[in-house]
């Protein structure tokens, strides 16, 4: 059976941990974001593209030893399938069989259309092992296209001034930039230095972005970005590349940003509520459509999500593990 | 409603000031009469609403929600009417209810109807449109709009000058048509109120330098008061005072209000005074924002009011005569004034600006902040020209402070840390004594934000602790006792004067020193 260790979620009859915090021997990763895929492994197990985000991030020798995730696999004991989750680009949920019982253990998902990544498949299931990140009935993250819709809004109302997105580099950035294109915003758009290797990924992988530019690119003067799109990971605001921006709008694209106080917190002038997690009808619809037996929460806001089992008649208990990170949206 | 909604959405982010008034502007050119004008209303406070409460709205919500779920769900957000907003579970499609048809219920409402009434709205609004409607019903629209603030996008609408909508505004009653009538183009209106407010006349700043190009015997000279510049009406019975942008403060001053025995409009300098002796202007802070005074502040802290002009007497209007007319004509007044409650401010001689300067540099008073000077010949004109009227402040008063956090700016400041709070030694401690976000240059900037970054000890959100490293030369206007500072003293204006970069933080100055300033106690 699957338990909870230390190092993180463990299966005793494969001998392998999912998205471990810290390194192990055999490690299965459901998707590249920092938290749940981490360096030092001895052997990783995970699909083609989270493998190569692996290596852009980290280094070729990011593990001892890898395998891509192809069909269902056989690993001691355990049958293993990887089944896309909608999260990011080559995320996905690990389905595994033991003993006779059916695990899915979906890491971060989202059950939105999202153009930068295959969308998630439900996985029937005994146990269903969820994330929580926004699990409280005031999340209900609206359409994106809808959000992308005030963000032109806003370029077109303050044309002398530039707009800095804040979005997370895998993920979130050429989601947003995938939209803007979808929206018809031709125009080149500039992004920070450490987008460029996930950008130029996601083209090669296919995804459409349309032109991008370096936004250090020296020919640019302050006035030139006037008008234009620039998007940074969020700590590149308080950094001084901020300072060669006319008057910037700072917008910041999360789910978080459906509460005011988070925005304002962040000095948020334009908040853009687009999420790559399921939200609180989403959560509570998958775990209604999938019936499962149980429901194991992993991260986030566990209590409300069991209090929301409880009241359905559902068995679901907390798994207290340690080292995901809300932020990381 | 939805239009308003995304209103106050646009003004609860926009941090500038500029920002603030283009998204007003934008809304009063595109909605109808009477929607603008609630909007207008709402965010002036101006509407007489039944309050709905913070428990009729939580046992609204837990009828409908786990009230569990709530408690987890209200913890996480931290206000009550963006919870509710969020978490209401919605049925029907929404519908656009327009602003006026809401005000309007929500005034006539009966007290057993509201409960129905809000939950029916709820069930019928989008998030936003609820977020809204909850903060307009609770009565706490917290986006950052004064009222004053809201006449400034009003005459930029307009395009006529702010003083205009002033001398208007409280003749006028939501939601306003006749205003908005005028703006576009129309009639102005005329004002049906009793002792309407008239735009003040405002001076600039002077030095001996250009005061030495101007003939003095063409100028008058009065003592600047540090109290506060207000306006004192009376008219077929109707008594106000207003601060210097048209604020009504009447409510706060009932005490000299009783005094105002005349017919006519004059201009003065709100002070606390007991007999002869002004107190500090930490005193009047006391009195102000208050929606009524108790007897004890009445009686330990007398509101007294020092005239130096006169707009209008029993009926005539004097503000197209020169000063010294004017001054003639307020004199003429000086027997119905109780000698406790008004006088008037005196004339100081001078020959030469030497003279004038000599007086400045050591005024009988502690409560003098410098000389106002006013041409003899000048009219009374609302704003702020130049040349009729100037303010020669006393020198401010300095300390060298060390700069201990940073905090980072927005809109043309984004990317730089240009918000700075700084400390005096107390002891081996540093206490932190004052916020300056202005008073650099440019390059100034630059050299603070590089300073803030290369010092950097801790970070929380957008602020950074830096090495106590770096002397600043704070220049401010005057100091009060504040119990609420772990200093005890809060610095007026406070601004940074110069990088000290040559003077090692050890010699900065101690607080001792800085309170040796404050006003002596009573
Ligand atoms: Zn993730
Ligand atoms: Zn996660």
């Amino acid at each position: 059976m699957l338990h909870p260790r230390p190092a993180g979620l463990y299966c005793p009859a494969g001998d392998f941990h999912i998205d471990p915090v810290r390194p192990v021997a055999r490690a299965l990763i459901t998707h590249g974001h920092a938290d749940h895929a981490r360096s030092g492994h001895g052997a990783v197990l995970a699909t083609r593209q989270t493998l190569d985000i692996m290596a852009i991030r980290y280094g070729q020798d990011f593990a001892g030893q890898t395998q891509v995730a192809e069909g269902p696999l056989r690993i001691g004991d355990a049958e293993v399938a990887f089944h896309p989750a909608g999260h990011v680009l080559g995320s996905a949920q690990i389905a595994i069989r033991t003993g006779g019982r059916r695990f899915t253990v979906s890491g971060d998902y989202c059950r939105r259309a999202n153009p930068a990544c295959a969308p998630f498949e439900p996985v029937p299931c005994d146990v269903f092992v969820t994330e929580a990140t926004f699990a409280l009935p005031v999340f209900h993250h609206p359409e994106p296209e809808g959000q992308i819709a005030r963000l032109l809004a806003s370029v077109q109302a303050f044309p002398e001034r530039a707009h800095l997105v804040g979005a997370y580099a895998l993920g979130k950035a050429q989601r947003l930039i995938a939209l803007l294109r979808a929206a018809g915003w031709e125009a080149p758009i500039y992004i920070h230095g450490a987008l460029e290797r996930l950008c130029a990924y996601h083209i090669e992988q296919g995804v459409d972005l349309g032109p991008l530019r370096p936004a250090t690119d020296d020919g640019m003067t302050k006035a030139d970005f006037a008008g234009q799109i620039v998007i940074a990971p969020p700590s590149a605001f308080a950094a001084t590349w901020a300072q060669r921006f006319p008057d910037p709008v700072i917008c910041f694209a999360s789910g978080w940003m459906q509460v005011r106080a988070r925005a304002r917190q962040r000095g948020v002038e334009l908040p853009l509520v687009i999420s790559d997690h399921v939200d609180w009808p989403d959560l509570t619809r998958t775990i209604a459509e999938l019936d499962p037996e149980q429901v194991w929460v992993t991260h986030g806001r566990e209590e409300a999500l069991i209090r929301h089992c409880t009241l359905e008649g559902r068995t679901a208990r907390p798994l207290n593990l340690v080292g995901y990170e809300d932020e990381a949206e | 409603m939805q239009h308003f909604a995304r209103l106050l959405e646009s003004l609860a982010f926009t941090p500038a000031r500029t920002g603030k008034i283009r998204h007003l502007v934008t809304h009063f050119r595109n909605r109808p009469d009477p929607e603008r004008g609630y909007a207008l209303a709402a965010l002036t406070g101006d509407l007489e609403l039944r309050k709905v409460t913070p428990s009729l709205l939580r046992a609204l919500v837990t009828e409908r929600v786990d009230a569990e779920l709530f408690g987890y769900s209200y913890d996480f957000v931290g206000d009550l009417a963006e919870t509710i907003a969020l978490i209401w579970p919605t049925g029907a499609p929404p519908e656009d209810l327009p602003l006026s048809q809401l005000v309007g219920e929500l005034e006539q409402a009966g007290k057993a109807d509201l409960p129905g009434l809000i939950a029916a709205r709820l069930d019928r609004l989008d998030p936003s449109g609820r977020h809204a409607y909850l903060k307009l019903a609770t009565g706490g629209l917290r986006v950052g709009v004064s009222a004053r603030l809201a006449r400034a996008a009003l005459a930029e609408y307009g395009t006529v000058p702010a003083t205009e909508i002033e001398e208007l505004w409280h003749g006028l009653t939501p939601p306003y048509d006749s205003l908005f009538a005028w703006l576009d183009g129309g009639e102005k209106p005329v004002s049906a109120a009793h002792a309407p407010f008239r735009p003040v006349m405002l001076s600039t700043g002077t030095d001996l330098d250009q005061l030495g190009a101007l003939d003095p015997a063409e100028y008058a000279a009065e003592w600047k008061w540090d109290g506060i510049r207000v306006q004192a009406s009376v008219d077929r019975g109707t008594r106000r005072l207003y601060s210097r942008t048209g604020e009504d403060i009447s409510a706060s001053f009932p005490d000299l209000l009783d005094a105002l025995e005349f017919e006519g409009t004059l201009d003065g300098e709100l002070l606390v005074r007991r007999g002869a002796e002004v107190a500090p202007f930490g005193e009047l802070q006391k009195r102000l924002n208050r929606k009524s005074v108790g007897k004890g502040l009445l009686q330990s802290h007398p509101a007294a009011l020092r005239l130096y002009d006169a707009l209008l007497i029993e009926g005539r209007d004097l503000r197209a005569d020169p000063f010294t007319t004017r001054r003639k004509a307020l004199e003429g007044l000086r027997n119905r004034f109780d000698p406790d409650r008004l006088d008037l401010s005196p004339l100081l001689a001078f020959d030469t600006w030497d003279d004038l300067a000599a007086l400045r540099a050591d005024p009988p008073d502690a409560v003098i902040e410098g000389v106002m000077i006013k041409r003899k010949d000048s009219p009374y004109t609302a704003g702020r020209a130049k040349g009729p009227w100037f303010k020669w402040k006393r020198d401010p008063m300095v300390v060298d402070a060390v700069l201990i956090y940073a905090q980072r700016g927005h809109g043309k400041r984004s990317g730089y840390y240009s918000d700075f709070t700084f400390a005096l030694w107390d002891g081996d401690q540093l206490v932190p004594v004052g916020k300056a976000y202005f008073g650099f240059t440019d390059d100034e900037l630059k050299s603070l934000d590089r300073f803030v970054r290369n010092n950097t000890v801790e970070r929380f959100g957008p602020v950074r602790s830096v090495k106590p490293e770096l002397v600043l030369e704070i220049a401010f206007e005057g100091l009060n006792r504040s119990p609420r500072h772990k200093s005890g003293v809060a610095m007026r204006f406070p601004r940074i004067a110069r990088i000290r970069s040559d003077k090692p933080a050890a010699e900065a100055d101690r607080l001792e020193t800085l309170k040796a300033l404050l006003p002596p106690a009573i």
